[in-house]
């Protein structure tokens, strides 16, 4: 019998406030794959991860993870918000943050066991921060805290990793080692991940599979099967062209061709 | 011996229920007042002061036992608070200033009429800065079991609570009943701030909440940490407070003694401004790990 996939998404369909955000999203995400979910802002990425997530209402469609329905309380998936504003003023250690990542959700007293406690020095040697990991959390620096979000959620041992905007706003060399380190943190602990980013480039060296969300449709396979004029026209629903300059893909409509549908995209120039 | 402390304080019997009632509530205050500061909810905090202030007005209208008063409405007030949408960051300070409002024009009425048409005397000054000496031994086992009560709802729901109030969108995605926990948490809230009310008055609760919360976390590297210094200064304050006051009746020849409430806010204030000290922050909380 084969294993199911990790993620399994069948004709999601989301609406807020008269609105349908998504329609008709269908994409799987196999077992240890790195998956880019790619689209300019606004799109509905961070929708459709809280969806995965189950912090959103579906109108219809299924998401099963492992191959079970969706219920809030999977603890198969770990989860990296694209902000988080942690208050330099809590005393609360970047390690302790990463802990509790391992049993936030359970109530009642227990101490952490020896093993528990290696855990969490394995995931903090994981990301590299054991050398900040006494320091407030609040008081890192934007890239340090995202390395402590990144063990939280893999101290668990999900089964998918969910990533929204990671990249956002770093300079192009944390990109890279941002990419470089999720790469091998995935590799190392065989978990799936579903990275959500509006600029596919920095992703193309890694990336397994790619879902390429825009007005509220998908279109999900390799970057070779996607990628492509024919593939991304009828996903915009008008022609656009794909370009590859020094190795970096530029998606390119005609000018005046929709502008409606296009939004500002880094991958999709208007002009 | 006697310049310390004034002869008859160790014998006397309402002194007695006074160290006991403020120390218990000093340790509830304190513990419940970490998790507030560290959620951001003093407005809260200090909002259900003041419906503990209808509370305890009202009790006394009614003739009922203060304590009573204080908790019954505190609770009731974070019940609506709740209802209102006091857990969602958009909406907390608007649930907050709505029951806050409606509570302190109930106070208004209920201290109006007690002073108008109640034959109790001085329920005004008792209801909103306390009156710790006049506390009958019957109230420590209700104060026990109510302060027994709240630190067990917060060591059974402390981890989800702590996870919630570093943040939200994390806790939800690892399927941390917010809602509930928050209600529970706002509960726990209110019987503090119930409790404090005996021991200072309603209206400077929010001292015995806040303030040796607030000093705690500016001096310590962990939260475990915080809340033991919390409660330290707590029961330190009270418990000095009361032995200032009680010394205070042999301070001036007309032998009129000075309130507890106004020493305890004092010393609270005095330890948080000690606090900030730069020094005392550098002694307490050393600098950042840098490795090279």
């Amino acid at each position: 019998m084969s294993t199911p996939p990790v993620l399994d998404v069948e004709h999601l369909r989301v609406a807020f406030a008269g609105r349908t955000v998504l329609e008709d999203v269908s994409f799987r995400v196999q077992r240890g794959e790195f998956t880019g979910l790619i689209g300019s802002n606004g799109v509905g990425k961070t929708t459709l991860l809280r969806a995965v997530l189950g912090l959103q209402r579906i109108e219809s469609g299924t998401i099963l993870v492992d191959g079970a329905p969706l219920s809030q309380h999977h603890r198969s998936l770990g989860y990296v918000p694209q902000k988080i504003a942690l208050d330099p003023d809590v005393p609360i250690r970047a390690r302790d943050f990463v802990a509790l990542g391992l049993d936030a959700h359970r109530y009642g007293f227990a101490r952490r066991t020896k093993e528990q406690h290696e855990l969490v020095e394995r995931a903090l040697a994981d990301v590299d921060a054991e050398r900040f990991a006494n320091t407030r959390v609040g008081s890192l620096s934007g890239g340090e805290q995202q390395r402590i979000l990144i063990a939280h959620a893999l101290i668990s041992q999900p089964s998918l990793l969910l990533l929204d905007e990671p990249l956002a706003n770093l300079d192009p060399r944390s990109v890279q080692e941002v990419v470089s380190l999720l790469h091998r943190v995935a590799s190392d602990h065989q978990v799936a991940v579903l990275l959500s980013a509006h600029e596919m480039n920095a992703l193309l060296p890694v990336m397994d599979r790619i879902v390429y969300l825009t007005n509220g449709r998908a279109a999900s396979g390799t970057t070779d099967e996607v990628v492509r004029s024919d593939v991304l026209s009828a996903l915009y629903g008008h022609h656009v062209d794909v370009l590859t300059l020094h190795g970096r893909v530029f998606v390119v409509a005609e000018p005046g061709e929709g502008d409606q549908d296009i939004p500002e995209h880094p991958t999709l120039t208007v002009n | 011996m006697s310049w310390i402390v004034e002869p008859g304080f160790f014998s006397n019997g309402p002194v007695h229920v006074a160290l006991i009632v403020g120390a218990v509530s000093a340790v509830v205050s304190a513990v419940v007042g970490v998790v507030v500061v560290v959620r951001g909810q003093a407005f809260a905090g200090h909002a259900l002061t003041d419906v503990a202030t209808t509370g305890g007005s009202a009790s006394f209208y009614y003739g009922v036992a203060p304590v009573i008063g204080f908790l019954a409405a505190g609770v009731l007030g974070a019940g609506a608070m709740d209802l209102i949408g006091v857990q969602r960051l958009r909406g907390r300070d608007l649930a907050t200033g709505i029951v806050l409002s409606v509570a302190t024009g109930l106070a208004a009425l209920f201290l109006y009429l007690d002073a108008t048409r109640s034959a109790t005397t001085g329920a005004t000054q008792q209801i909103l800065f306390g009156s710790i000496f006049t506390l009958d031994s019957s109230t420590i086992p209700l104060v026990a079991a109510m302060s027994a009560v709240t630190l067990g709802v917060i060591a059974v729901i402390y981890r989800p609570l702590l996870m919630s109030s570093l943040s939200a969108e994390l806790a939800a995605a690892r399927g941390i009943a917010l809602r509930a926990v928050g209600l529970a948490f706002m509960l726990a809230l209110a019987i503090a701030v119930g409790l404090s009310s005996i021991a200072i008055g309603s209206i400077l609760s929010t001292a015995l909440l806040i303030g040796p919360a607030a000093t705690a976390l500016r001096v310590t590297r962990r939260l475990r940490g915080a809340f033991v210094v919390a409660v330290a200064l707590g029961v330190g304050a009270t418990w000095l407070g009361v032995l200032l006051a009680y010394n205070s009746y042999y301070w001036f020849p007309s032998s009129q003694g000075l309130p507890v409430s106004f020493f305890i806010v004092a010393l609270v204030f005095l330890a948080y401004l000690v606090s900030g000290s730069s020094t005392l922050r550098r002694l307490l909380r050393p600098r950042r790990e840098v490795t090279v």
